[in-house]
């Protein structure tokens, strides 16, 4: 085989390749796309259904109509307590497990981010139970602790939702500031230690400067995992307290409004590219400077 | 390396107190005896394990779960083995654009994806139905099995290759008895990956799975909407301790971390 026929292969060989997956991605993700953000631009009624015409409609209703602001409100604020919970929870957790020793430091590993992959259906469920209306597990559990001296309604409110979502999600900040720790040089910390600053300095100014990225990364998985969430806000949100990715489920398979279930959905799905994509922007400008 | 302090272990105990608590609480409360939710404290019972064999519409949600984790994730893995080997091997125009499509299911709200499929199968004359299931899961675990095919197909010594075809080996016998077999376990991690991150799946499902085509979450999910009783428990008991032990399996075989993270930094 010669150069130049090496070379000619190089130049159709990797699309050749990709080319199945690619058509594919075409047809069934980027068609259907395109035909739901066209489906938000469609009329709808009760008796006649949907009718194919290109009008704003849909997108009026979500601009004026003081509901969906409260659901889209509610929706972010959520997303964003809950990226604040599990940065606040995860980030020590992750530092405490790189600092075990074997075998803890594997069987406990096992334990923060297994759950992952144990359905998000069934982890909501056991928050349902521990909740249980005003006599659950965990408001019996706090009173008799002393913690609180009347229940707090967990069930049906904001607040069991953002308990319930900072659970399922944890193990995604876990793993990433995990990720982060890996790239810890510990002679930097015994540096520090042998110079005289307390273990806090050292927490203070070469861990948590150095496992930010990882906690920033961390941040934005959550939050648009917990943006988009549906069976754990449905679940512990009941039927009244909807967040985004609920009243669009509601609006298609109970109201049947397709065009404007469409519009809401896609509005949630621009929303959260704009926020990842602007945070992404700042993250780096912000670490540029400090690591290159 | 130093030690955690006693407040550093206080911490973790609360914090896996938190993270168990509502696995283990299913756990438990599916051995009631009694006929509503409650703790066993009269002993445990099987009562509700049993009651599942009567309720075919569980039974069948858990077989159209396995054969669409099964289904879905052999043939996206089919579809991640060249497109891995371009993207790891090949410096082309699109490279970066290529990939970041292959992994934008992870991006999109699945909800999204729900929709969006649920209009898309309606139009084409296949909602509702089991081949719909197929394409979309397809769709939601390539990013999970292109990553780890991706990661062997990166991490492989090509000298071997290279050795093999300057002995005049074809580039058939290459694929079939050389890099095949040398990225095989990033394929069955890969596959097993994609088989849990499917058998997972609820929110996109929700919306295109039609009674009779409704996986074994879908039917949870669906029931917990209605009433929340033992039976329920006892199913999801069930399909947590079906998990751990695929999970420990899983860590034993490969590694959770190196599954998860990507990269092998182990526990040293």
């Amino acid at each position: 085989m010669s150069a130049a026929e090496t070379e000619d292969r190089r130049s159709w060989m990797p699309y050749l390749l990709s080319a199945p997956a690619l058509l594919l991605f075409i047809a069934i993700v980027l068609v259907p796309l395109a035909m739901t953000v066209l489906l938000s631009f469609h009329d709808w009624g009760q008796y006649k259904g949907i009718e194919t015409v290109f009008i704003l409609k849909n997108w009026r209703e979500i601009w004026s109509d003081g509901y969906f602001h409260e659901v889209f409100l509610r929706t972010f604020r959520v997303a964003f307590l809950v990226t604040l919970l599990t940065a606040v929870l995860g980030a020590p957790e992750a530092y405490i497990l790189s600092r075990m020793k074997s075998p803890w430091k594997g069987i406990f590993l096992l334990v923060v981010i297994g759950p992952l992959l144990i359905s998000v259906v069934a982890r909501t469920l056991g928050w349902a139970l521990l909740f249980g209306g005003s006599g659950g597990v965990v408001n019996k559990a706090l009173l008799n602790l002393g913690v609180i001296s009347t229940p707090i309604p967990f069930m049906f409110t904001e607040t069991g939702m953002m308990v319930a979502l900072a659970h399922v999600l944890m193990p995604f900040m876990v793993l990433s500031v995990w990720a982060a720790l890996q790239k810890l040089d510990p002679q930097i910390e015994n540096a520090a230690l042998s110079l005289g600053a307390s273990q806090m300095t050292v927490l203070r100014r070469i861990v948590l400067p150095q496992i930010m990225p990882g906690i920033l990364a961390g941040a934005i998985i959550v939050f648009a995992l917990a943006a988009s969430a549906f069976a754990t806000p449905s679940i512990i949100g009941g039927r009244r307290l909807k967040v985004a990715s609920t009243l669009a489920y509601d609006e298609f398979l109970n109201t049947l409004n397709w065009p404007l279930g469409a519009a809401v959905a896609v509005l949630l799905l621009i929303a959260l590219v704009l926020i990842i994509v602007g945070s992404n922007r700042i993250i780096e400008r912000r670490y540029a400077e400090v690591f290159r | 390396m130093s030690r955690n302090g006693p407040l550093a272990l206080i911490f973790h105990t609360l914090f896996v107190i938190f993270t168990l608590a509502p696995i283990v609480v299913v756990c438990v409360v599916a051995f009631t005896p009694e006929g509503y939710l409650s703790l066993p404290t009269n002993g445990p019972s099987l009562r509700w394990f049993r009651t599942i064999a009567r309720y075919p519409e569980f039974i069948n949600a858990f077989w159209t779960s396995i054969w669409l984790g099964t289904v879905s994730s052999v043939i996206a893995l089919a579809f991640s083995v060249p497109a891995a080997l371009a993207i790891a091997r090949y410096d082309f125009t699109g490279r970066e654009a290529l990939t970041a499509l292959f992994m934008s299911p992870l991006m999109i709200p699945h909800v999204v994806l729900g929709i969006a499929f649920l209009r898309f199968f309606t139009q084409i004359g296949i909602g509702g139905t089991f081949l719909g299931l197929v394409l979309s899961h397809i769709v939601v675990v390539l990013p999970f099995a292109l990553r780890l095919t991706l990661a062997s197909a990166t991490g492989m010594d090509r000298r071997i290759e290279q050795a093999a075809i300057s002995l005049g080996a074809s580039e058939w016998t290459v694929l079939k008895r050389i890099t095949l077999p040398l990225i095989l376990p990033g394929l069955a991690s890969g596959w097993a990956l994609s088989f849990i991150t499917s058998f997972d799946e609820v929110t996109m499902t929700v919306f295109i799975a039609a009674p009779g085509t409704e996986t074994l979450p879908v039917r949870m999910f669906l029931y917990i909407q209605d009433n929340i009783d033992p039976l329920v428990t006892s199913v999801s008991a069930s399909v947590i301790a079906a998990t751990v032990v695929a999970l420990i399996v899983m860590d034993r075989i490969y590694g959770l971390e190196r599954l998860l993270v990507g990269r092998g930094s182990g526990d040293r």
